[in-house]
């Protein structure tokens, strides 16, 4: 049996057994237990894909097989990966798996709760391994629908309001998305039979004007969950309202999706008029990438700090990738992973003080490194990663985008480049800002002495996510040549028209 | 001889940074100390080593030396050509600067160990020193411009860790951020800087940008932008960076209140190693300063004359011991860079070169030494302030003695390390540019008169009242004063130019007395002004003061520069960007979406009231709508 | 018998019967008289199915099978309205169409 496939099965057999569990014990226990087999099938996964390519085997998706699921319609059920995916489902799986630990003491309704986050997690895994654009879909929108119960349910602050405000901004996303898909899918008629498959819509050169029409629909809808500006604001609204466990997620991975959709099916389908209007996007996406930084220094609260700081990051995603070289785009793939890892550690961490101190307010906390030393070093960490010091995976990340962006021979993307650069002054502003509010200095209140360090399964969710960002930073090599070699075709098909 | 054990020198702090960092909070205290200070000992003992093999052995071939890539690993790749690589470059600067880290390094370890004792957090000092020395060996021994970036941004980081140790002490904290915000901002210019000049260059490779081969740089020198070259720009950034690390003026508002930090890290961080990282980068970079971007080089020497002047005028103002300590750091950082600046290129054209890195190896010595001396006078009397002391000498004999070496150093006199290296620079200034010339003579007076002003006001002068006695210091700390009052003595013997030159070539220099008597007379001027102020209480100084007024005043704010800065940070970015970024983003853009929800919801509360609830109602419609549409379809469609 | 008849005579009784029941159904306030009502729309159409059926297509039998369906679902409609009305008059002891407003908006 194909592999990919465990990522389905694993997830749904996982929710199935919850049923049967009667309180938080057993839910977290069977929860665990199935991302801990779905982290173990990510990392056979990795090595297999890669034994596969040492092989030789140099097809563009391995793992392939396609299953006819609705014949009338031609609509298959077709999964594939190439590096980027095997990298991005092992991005999801230790997020996931993480995010368990994170949420290890939800009281309130734990069994829905857990059923909930693994359907999202299905739906992200299914995202990355289809290659059908209406699986591909499907799965995308399993993954946003369950935001809104986890928001609306276990968040805290205006619960409703956000949630409400994420998911119909997504789902206007999705509504720009089915749009686009069709228009591919009706235009693909051309070639013969009308097809969802991602491998024959790339053999179709669509015409232009088709092109310059349906391109909008397609970036956008997946911009949106890439915290396109301006389309951004349910990002600091809803990472503010959602629960640990949802907000690590939804940064980490989810708005991942987005990223990952824009290359893959808008940018990869539709490759003349991402060449034409790829300046569009440019100027949008510089501006994130600035004004995420600027506004993040004045927010107090620290998850609209890192919202706001997610906006500035995954900003660079999308600039990077409108870059269109090779180089540029392997530090965009690098920066998701990067981030993921990261803000799913800054949301994990900011869960664990939020639930000591009961407060996110930067101006009411100060010097906890005393009294919670583990955490603090772990923020200290995440932070610096964020600001881009070498050793962390930020760095890499940051430093690909912007060497592959200024390799652009256009006078107009090397500037933005730099006015892109400035950002991470920025970030080392606002991280240093909270960083010295909140954990060093003076102890602001006394109350916060009593508070404890982290927890066995804190540590471990910390742990679980400081290892690869470490290891991503000191050792980049392979992981920025396997994305390389996978990124040749995509930027060979983006390139040949100019 | 191959020199592959180099990598030992990177690897073990580094690897005493882990066992420390991730494991010390296990170890008593003094275990981690010994440790860390052990390895230190073991890549002191190493560097000498190869300084030994490559100067005196194997270096040099044909009367050149060599360039040897001891290692190079591919790191990560961008491009074919454009790939970071993790190596070991070994050549004359590179491995000057072994020595010199190293031997700073170790002492400051040694010295530590008394001077931290008993610190909460004693163990997570070693490791950031570990991490520190790890960081600074890399930066010097790189292969490529980028390794030299990432290890600039981690020497950054050290420094933002030692410099807010006491993490609980508001200034530290305060002062750790600045340094880190301040060189950050300068180290985009650094990466700019590296970005334009890959772009034309295709390369990293310090020995391509270095070497004969000048044809990489046509495309650069071609394009402009604004006037100036590519290169130019491109090492005006590069500059930028330097300047940020080195505390060049203007940007140099860090590098004071860095002295936050424990003394031993000032010693070794922001006297001796990385504050002269800039003269390292600019001195690594030269061939591509001088043949490929002459203007950025003549800003170099101004920017450092500039600063020289500046920080030796307002040194003589400041009354806490570790800050005066640092504008004479800044200032004699400012020569360096100047010397470096009016540099020629090989031979005797280029003995600015020279003397620049001579002037680093000697300051590093005699500077670590004058920081160390005022730890161990800190550690006595428990205040930096200097109205606190006086008549010390008696009791501290030791860091008394070569404190006084080291102000004699500094102070360009005769037969001691500075005079020779400090002769060097103004005989390279003096060949090139008599204004920069004239700065520098008067500043080489300023020096000695704040110098030993500092050396009076602690040790002469009126007796004060201690709360405890004040005792010398345990041998840990005077061992390491001892020694690098030796290394002050002793390190202008070297035959530097045979060693270290602009082209690699081996070069005569001589003693040109027709600079050196004026320099030393104008130093002995200032030593005897001191004297005669600070020597026994008196009132001239501060007479003095009240008739310079607001000029003094203006002084002793550093000219007011910090609050030019706050202003700018705090008042422009804060509440003229980012503020209305903020409220931009709440109001505007999060507006206009929630604008949305708001005429969806208002549209559908107008609307609702055609859904009566009313049979009757629906029926009238229903039945009105059916023989309308009848009709449409009778008489219009067809 | 039925041959002398013209059909357009048929066809007018089935629409006063069509507009005397919306007319009711608009009009009455009673819910029985409503139900009524509609008793009679359903039954114009029926008589519309069979006379169609009778004059147009005398040897198909479509009409009259329309018309037993249609006969079928006003059965089970007056059925289910019948106990909505019996429990709507429960409730709020009344079963004017005009009181029962309770699912508006």
């Amino acid at each position: 049996m194909n592999i990919l496939n465990l990522f389905v099965i694993i997830p749904v057999v996982t929710m199935a057994a919850i049923l049967f569990t009667k309180d938080l014990r057993g839910a977290r226990l069977v929860s665990a237990v199935g991302m801990g087999l779905q982290l173990i099938a990510a990392v056979v996964l990795i090595f297999s894909f890669f034994a596969l390519r040492k092989a030789g085997d140099s097809a563009e998706f391995l793992f392939y097989s396609d299953v006819t699921w609705f014949e009338s319609l031609n609509i298959h059920y077709a999964i594939g990966v190439d590096s980027i995916a095997v990298w991005m489902i092992g991005l999801a799986s230790v997020v996931v798996f993480a995010g368990i630990f994170a949420s290890w003491q939800m009281e309130y309704l734990s069994r829905e709760f857990f059923i909930s986050l693994i359907l999202l997690a299905t739906g992200v895994f299914g995202f990355f391994i289809s290659l059908d654009l209406f699986t591909m879909f499907l799965f995308y929108e399993v993954a946003v629908i369950p935001m809104y119960l986890l928001i609306g349910i276990w968040g805290s602050g205006p619960k409703e309001y956000s949630a409400m405000k994420l998911t119909l901004m997504l789902m206007g996303g999705s509504a720009l998305l089915i749009v686009g898909l069709l228009g591919l899918y009706f235009g693909s008629a051309q070639a013969g039979e009308v097809t969802f498959n991602l491998l024959e819509l790339s053999r179709i050169n669509f015409p232009v004007t088709m092109q310059r029409f349906f391109f909008p629909f397609l970036f956008v809808g997946f911009g949106i969950l890439g915290a396109l500006f301006p389309l951004h604001t349910w990002s600091p609204d809803g990472h503010a309202s959602a629960p640990t466990a949802v907000s690590m997620l939804h940064a980490g991975v989810l708005m991942k999706l987005g990223g990952y959709g824009c290359f893959r099916v808008a940018m990869f389908l539709l490759p003349e008029a991402a060449n034409e209007m790829a300046w569009i996007f440019l100027i949008l996406t510089t501006i994130s990438v600035v004004y995420g930084a600027f506004g993040a220094i004045w927010q107090k609260d620290l998850k609209y700090i890192n919202a706001y700081s997610s906006v500035s990051h995954c900003g660079l995603v999308l600039f990077a990738l409108l870059m269109m070289n090779q180089t540029a785009m392997d530090g965009a793939i690098i920066q998701m992973i990067s981030h993921g890892l990261m803000t799913a550690l800054f949301f994990a961490l900011i869960g664990m003080i939020y639930s000591r101190t009961h407060t996110r307010n930067i101006n009411e906390m100060g010097g906890l490194m005393k009294v919670m030393p583990f955490l603090a070093v772990a923020y200290m960490i995440a932070g610096f990663a964020s600001l881009g010091l070498p050793g962390l995976s930020g760095f890499v990340a940051e430093m690909t985008v912007f060497i592959g962006s200024f390799q652009h021979q256009d006078l107009f993307h090397r500037v933005i480049t730099i006015i892109a650069t400035l950002s991470i002054v920025i970030t080392a502003v606002y991280i240093l800002r909270v960083v010295g509010k909140i954990l060093l200095g003076e102890l602001q209140n006394p109350e916060h002495q009593k508070l404890g360090d982290a927890l066995w399964f804190e540590k471990l969710s910390l742990v679980l996510l400081i290892l690869p960002i470490v290891a991503m930073g000191t050792l980049p090599l392979f992981l920025s040549n396997t994305i390389l070699d996978a990124l040749k075709p995509i930027v060979e098909r983006l390139t040949a028209m100019i | 001889m191959s020199f592959q054990y180099t990598i030992l020198i990177l690897l073990i702090p580094l690897a005493c940074f882990l066992i420390n960092g991730l494991v010390g909070m296990k170890f008593k205290p003094l275990l981690s100390g010994i440790l860390g200070t052990a390895g230190l000992g073991i890549i002191w003992l190493l560097s000498l080593f190869t300084a030994y093999t490559y100067f005196f052995q194997v270096g040099q071939v044909n009367g050149e030396f060599q360039k040897i890539v001891v290692i190079n690993a591919e790191w990560l790749r961008f491009t074919d050509k454009l790939h970071i690589d993790m190596g070991i470059l070994l050549d004359p600067i590179s491995v000057m600067m072994l020595v010199v880290i190293t031997t700073v390094s170790f002492m400051v370890h040694l010295y530590s160990i008394g001077y931290m004792h008993g610190e909460r957090g004693f163990q997570r000092f070693y490791a950031f020193l570990a991490l520190f020395t790890f960081s600074m060996l890399g930066l010097v021994v790189a292969t490529n411009i980028f390794q030299m970036y990432v290890f600039w941004e981690l020497v950054g980081v050290s420094s933002f860790l030692l410099i807010g140790f006491y993490y609980d002490r508001p200034s530290a904290v305060a002062a750790s951020k600045k340094a880190f915000i301040v060189t950050r901002f300068a180290d985009l210019g650094f990466l700019i800087g590296i970005l334009v000049l890959s772009y034309f260059t295709g390369t990293f490779d310090f020995i391509a940008l270095t070497g004969s081969d000048q044809s990489i740089f046509a495309s650069g020198a071609a394009a402009s932008f604004m006037g100036l070259s590519a290169l130019t720009w491109a090492a005006l950034l590069i500059f930028m960076g330097g300047a940020g690390k080195s505390a060049m003026f203007p940007l140099h508002i860090w590098l004071p209140d860095a002295m936050e930090g424990p003394t031993p890290v000032s010693a070794l961080i922001h006297a001796a190693t990385m504050v002269v990282a800039g003269v390292f980068l600019v001195a690594r970079m030269f061939p591509v300063f001088f043949f490929q971007a002459p203007a950025a080089l003549e800003l170099v020497a101004y920017v450092g004359g500039f600063t020289s002047l500046f920080a030796a005028i307002i040194a003589c103002t400041q009354f806490d011991i570790k800050r005066v300590l640092a504008f004479s750091t800044l200032s004699q950082i400012g020569y360096m860079m100047l010397a470096l600046g009016v540099s020629g290129y090989g031979g005797h054209e280029g003995l600015g070169y020279m003397a620049a890195l001579f002037h680093l190896f000697t300051h590093a010595m005699f500077k670590a030494l004058l920081f160390l001396g005022a730890g161990s006078v800190i550690h006595a009397v428990h205040s930096n302030v200097m109205q606190e002391m006086g008549g010390l000498r008696k009791y501290l004999p030791v860091t008394h003695l070569t404190f006084l070496i080291a102000c004699l150093t500094i102070a360009g006199v005769p037969f001691l390390s500075g005079f020779f290296s400090k002769d060097e620079i103004l005989v390279a200034a003096w060949q090139s540019n008599k204004f920069l010339f004239a700065v520098e003579f008067l500043v080489a007076g300023i020096t000695a008169f704040y110098m030993f002003r500092l050396y009076f006001n602690i040790f002469w002068g009126k007796e004060k009242t201690y709360a405890h006695p004040p005792h010398e210091s345990p041998l840990t700390m005077t061992i390491p004063l001892v020694l690098l009052a030796l290394g002050s003595i002793f390190a202008g013997y070297l035959p530097f130019s045979e060693l270290i030159s602009s082209d690699y070539k081996p070069f005569e220099t001589t003693l040109h007395l027709s600079v050196a008597i004026p320099s030393v007379l104008i130093g002995l001027a200032g030593i005897g002004l001191a004297m005669l102020f600070y020597r026994r209480e008196s009132t001239l100084p501060d007479r003095i003061a009240a008739s310079l007024g607001s000029f003094y005043k203006v002084v002793l704010n550093k000219f007011y520069i910090d609050e030019l800065y706050l202003f700018v940070t705090r008042k422009i970015i804060f509440n003229y960007i980012s503020r209305p970024i903020a409220w931009f983003d709440r109001h505007i853009v999060d507006g206009t979406m929630n604008g949305i929800g708001w005429v969806t919801e208002t549209s559908s509360q107008k609307i609702k009231g055609l859904q009566s609830g009313r049979i009757s109602q629906y029926g009238f419609v229903f039945a009105i709508a059916a023989v309308g549409l009848a009709l449409v379809f009778i008489y219009f469609i067809n | 018998m039925i041959e002398g008849i013209p059909m357009q005579h048929l066809l007018i009784v089935s629409l006063f019967m069509f507009f005397a029941g919306v007319c009711g159904f608009i009009i009455r306030k009673n819910m029985i008289t409503i139900l009524m009502s509609v008793e009679l729309i359903l039954n114009a159409v029926n008589i519309n199915l069979l006379v169609f059926n009778k004059y147009l297509f005398p040897e198909q039998l479509q009409g009259h099978f329309f018309a037993l369906f249609v006969m079928g679902i006003a059965a089970a409609e007056a059925a289910v309205a019948i106990a909505l009305i019996i429990n709507i008059y429960r409730r709020l002891n009344s079963i004017n169409v005009e009181e029962v407003t309770e699912m508006k908006y």
